[in-house]
Formats: C-alpha cells, sequence, structure tokens
C-alpha cells in the first residue's frame, strides 16, 4: 500500500493522500493561477520542492536557518481584545498592552494599532482618541509602529453613507448612475483617509497600512491609491504598506484606470507596479483559498501568483497569510501544521520579502 | 496562528533584529536581500546573526536599541528608537515628535 501523508482541505479538514496525488494536485493548483493570471506555472523542481514541504513529518516546519523575514501584523490589537468577529479571544487589555505583547511576548516585527471596528470612515468622529493612542504607544514601542484599517468603500454607500448603493442602481439599469456614485464614494474614500492619516503622522505614526484594499472593487483601489499618492507627497518619509483584499480586483466600474492601466480584473503581478507607483513602500498581495481543494491545490496556486507578483514588483512584498489567503485554510484557528507549510513555502519557493 | 509564522518564517522582532529589518524595508523600499544586508552591516555581523537571538541579546544591549526583557536602565520606547536612528541612518517619525516636544 502507497504512503499516505496527512494534509488539510482548504476548510481544515484532515485528510490523507499518496506523494503522486500531492504532486497531481501541486500541478493542477498552479495551473489554475497560471491559466487565469496569464503567468508562468511552477517549474518541476518547484513543484518538489512543495511536496517535500508539505510531505515533511513533524507537525510544524520552518524556513532554512537565514531564511527568516519580517512577519508584519494586521488587524492592530483586536486580535487580544477584540471579540470572534474578528477572530479576536477577547482578553480585556488596552491597546498599549496589546502592542507591547506583540513586541515583547509574541516576537512580533511590525505591530499597528487600530480602532474597533477596523475602517477609516469611523474612525474620523473619534481621530482625538486614536492620535492620542498613537502617541503613548509611540513612547513605548521599539518595533515599526503603523495605524492600520480597511478603506472598506462600502460604508459610503446607503444605508450606511451618503451615496446611493451601486447594486442597487445595477439593478434598475442605472449603470451611469451607478458608476458616478462609486466615483463620489472614491473621492471621500481618498479624502477621509487622508485626513484621518495627517492626524496620525502628527502624532507620531510610523506609517499606514491600508488592509483589504479594492475590497468594494476597482473604485475601491482607486480612492486607496490616490489616498497612498497623496500621503506620499506630504510625508516622504511614511512606511505605507497596501495590503489587497482577493487576489483578482473586482471591476465594479469597470472603467476607471491608475496610471493608464483599467484596474477591473487585475491579478497580483499586475497589482504591485501600481501600489508602487502610487507610493507604497510594501505591497501584499492575496490568493484566495478554495475551501473544496486540498491544501497541496490551494499552496501552489498561491505560491504560483505570489511568485509572479514578487518578481514583477519593484518595492517588497509582504504576502496577506491570514485565514483563508496565501494557501492558508479558511477557519479561525487555521492548524499549525498547515500554517507552518505554507508559511515555509512562500518564502523558500515564492521567495516573499515578508509575511 | 500570528506565533505559528512568527516561529515558522520570522525574524522575532527586538528578540533578534526583525525590526531593524522592518525598517529598513519601510524606509527604504530595500527588498529582503538587501534590507539584511544594510542591517547586517551596519550591525557588523553576518546576516545569518540577525536571527540569532544569542548574537543579537548581546549587541542590541551593548548598543542600547532595546531588548526583549525589561532591563532596568536599558533604553526603551523613543530612547531606544532614537538609538535605532543614529545606528541605521534613518529619520523616525515618533522621534521626530519627541525632538519637536523637547526644543
Amino acid at each position: 500500500m502507497a504512503t499516505e501523508y496527512a494534509l488539510r482541505m482548504g476548510d481544515g479538514m484532515r485528510i490523507s493522500l499518496t506523494k503522486e496525488k500531492i504532486l497531481e494536485e501541486l500541478e493542477a493548483g498552479s495551473a489554475d493561477a497560471a491559466d487565469l493570471g496569464e503567468i508562468p506555472t511552477l517549474s518541476g523542481n518547484k513543484i518538489e520542492k512543495l511536496a517535500e514541504i508539505l510531505m515533511m513529518p513533524g507537525k510544524a516546519v520552518s524556513v532554512e536557518q537565514g531564511m527568516e523575514v519580517p512577519v508584519t501584523h494586521d488587524i492592530g490589537t483586536l486580535r487580544i481584545d477584540g471579540d470572534q468577529g474578528n477572530s479576536g479571544v477577547g482578553i480585556p487589555t488596552s491597546r498599549l498592552a496589546g502592542c507591547m505583547l506583540h513586541e515583547r511576548a509574541f516576537g512580533a516585527d511590525t505591530m499597528e494599532l487600530g480602532h474597533i471596528d477596523y475602517s477609516f470612515k469611523p474612525v474620523k468622529p473619534v481621530v482625538a482618541n486614536e492620535t492620542q493612542a498613537m502617541e503613548v504607544c509611540q513612547q513605548n514601542m521599539i518595533i515599526p509602529l503603523f495605524y492600520g484599517a480597511m478603506p472598506n468603500m462600502g460604508l459610503y454607500y446607503t444605508p450606511d453613507g451618503p451615496f446611493e448603493n451601486p447594486g442597487d442602481l445595477m439593478k434598475a439599469f442605472k449603470i451611469q448612475e451607478a458608476r458616478e456614485s462609486m466615483e463620489h464614494a472614491a473621492e471621500h474614500l481618498t479624502r477621509d483617509t487622508v485626513w484621518v492619516m495627517q492626524r496620525l503622522m502628527a502624532s507620531g505614526a510610523d506609517g499606514v497600512n491600508f488592509d483589504t484594499t479594492a475590497a468594494a472593487g476597482d473604485a475601491d483601489m482607486f480612492g486607496t491609491l490616490h489616498a497612498v499618492e497623496t500621503l506620499r507627497k506630504e510625508f516622504p518619509k511614511m512606511y505605507i504598506e497596501v495590503g489587497m483584499a482577493g487576489e483578482i480586483v473586482l471591476g465594479m466600474h469597470g472603467e476607471l484606470e491608475y496610471d493608464g492601466k483599467i484596474l477591473a480584473g487585475i491579478w497580483p503581478h499586475q497589482q504591485a507596479p501600481l501600489a508602487a507607483k502610487a507610493g507604497a513602500n510594501v505591497f501584499g498581495p492575496v490568493c484566495n483559498t478554495n475551501t473544496s481543494k486540498t491544501s497541496a491545490w490551494n499552496l501552489a496556486r498561491a505560491v504560483t501568483f505570489m511568485k509572479a507578483a514578487v518578481e514583477a514588483s519593484p518595492i517588497p512584498c509582504h504576502v496577506d497569510m491570514g485565514m483563508g489567503v496565501g494557501g492558508i485554510p479558511m477557519l479561525e484557528t487555521p492548524p499549525i501544521d498547515a500554517v507552518t507549510r505554507a508559511s515555509k513555502a512562500m518564502v523558500e519557493v515564492a521567495g516573499v520579502d515578508g509575511i | 496562528m500570528p506565533i505559528s509564522h512568527i516561529m515558522a518564517s520570522g525574524m522575532t522582532g527586538i528578540r533578534a533584529a526583525g525590526d531593524l529589518v522592518a525598517r529598513m524595508q519601510f524606509s527604504k523600499n530595500m527588498r529582503i536581500k538587501e534590507a539584511k544586508e544594510y542591517v547586517a552591516k551596519k550591525l557588523g555581523v553576518d546576516t545569518m546573526d540577525l536571527s540569532d537571538e544569542y548574537v543579537m541579546r548581546e549587541l542590541r544591549e551593548e548598543l542600547d536599541i532595546g531588548v526583549i526583557t525589561s532591563v532596568p536602565t536599558a533604553a526603551k520606547g523613543i530612547a531606544a528608537k532614537m538609538n535605532i536612528e543614529k545606528l541605521l541612518e534613518i529619520e523616525i517619525n515618533s522621534c521626530d515628535l519627541f525632538r519637536r516636544q523637547i526644543a
């Protein structure tokens, strides 16, 4: 009987596969990414290396010594004091204590401060509280401390915001009106994020992490890239990270361009140069996990996309590897065997600059 | 999960030299190889040493750039970052703010 190895499905369930089946899954996952992104598949050596990582006997694996990379953190201290909705563990702590725990207890390479809603728009009424928290944290922290939030352009549409919901408009075949609504929302998104970050920078922030960029589609990315551009002009030394929401930018508008490139439908290797052009220092590419596929399929697919992004990017790439992205299973407590294998693969095969 | 990543691939922040390498990536857009070489040169160590707690613990204490345990009289917070600024030849926003506040 052929030897079988313990792997995972994309939802985290344990499965057993033979080496032949693992190789088959890896090749299929890589081919899927190559087909969608029009990028090269992984070479035979890279596929073999991924198989070797997946078949390692230990529960946890790690990169070879000397290949370590910085691990940046999103969602601020919400993973400590937040509720289950933010994957938080509900430990009542101040945000200062949360930041210091990440620095001194967890060994984080960077950290960020974030609002409980973790979106820029709701920060506006409480920005004085955020600036005060940033100042106190910066006085006590040594590692780079960003302000992190989601552009979350959906908050600008009815019923939460001032502009008519493009989904409702499109259902009524009011395509032009829907596009105009997205353009207005993007303008407000740019204006609000710049306003919030001007105040955070005045309070000593190292910079900003735009988390889940383009979650509301191409107009969300359009607004974010313009915010990056404005902030870069005003704060030449500011640290700016642009992390994406998904592997592809959804074409909700369809005609918006940045630097002469249509934003709708672009993949990680096409997104990275635009983030760099806007003025970001680090780009966070994403590849989504398919819960119905194996971890071998998902990992090869993610590594194929990330390798192409790293090669096309003029700035460092810190791949997004939270729950359900970057080859990580889609559940709140992803198994350590799957996380560490994906982590090692991203560094050693995709060549990412950080996580 | 973040701790799994740190254990599998991370540079472990101020336990070693992860914060310094990250600062060079963010302040000068350096890719990982260049950032590690830059920091290693400034520290006078090999790039392998940047993730080695045995080397970095003593070196960080000697350079007074912040250590992970609470050492009485050792530089912490802004004080440690001001020493990091000099070491890496970069400017840190919170240190600029602090200088303006005491001017």
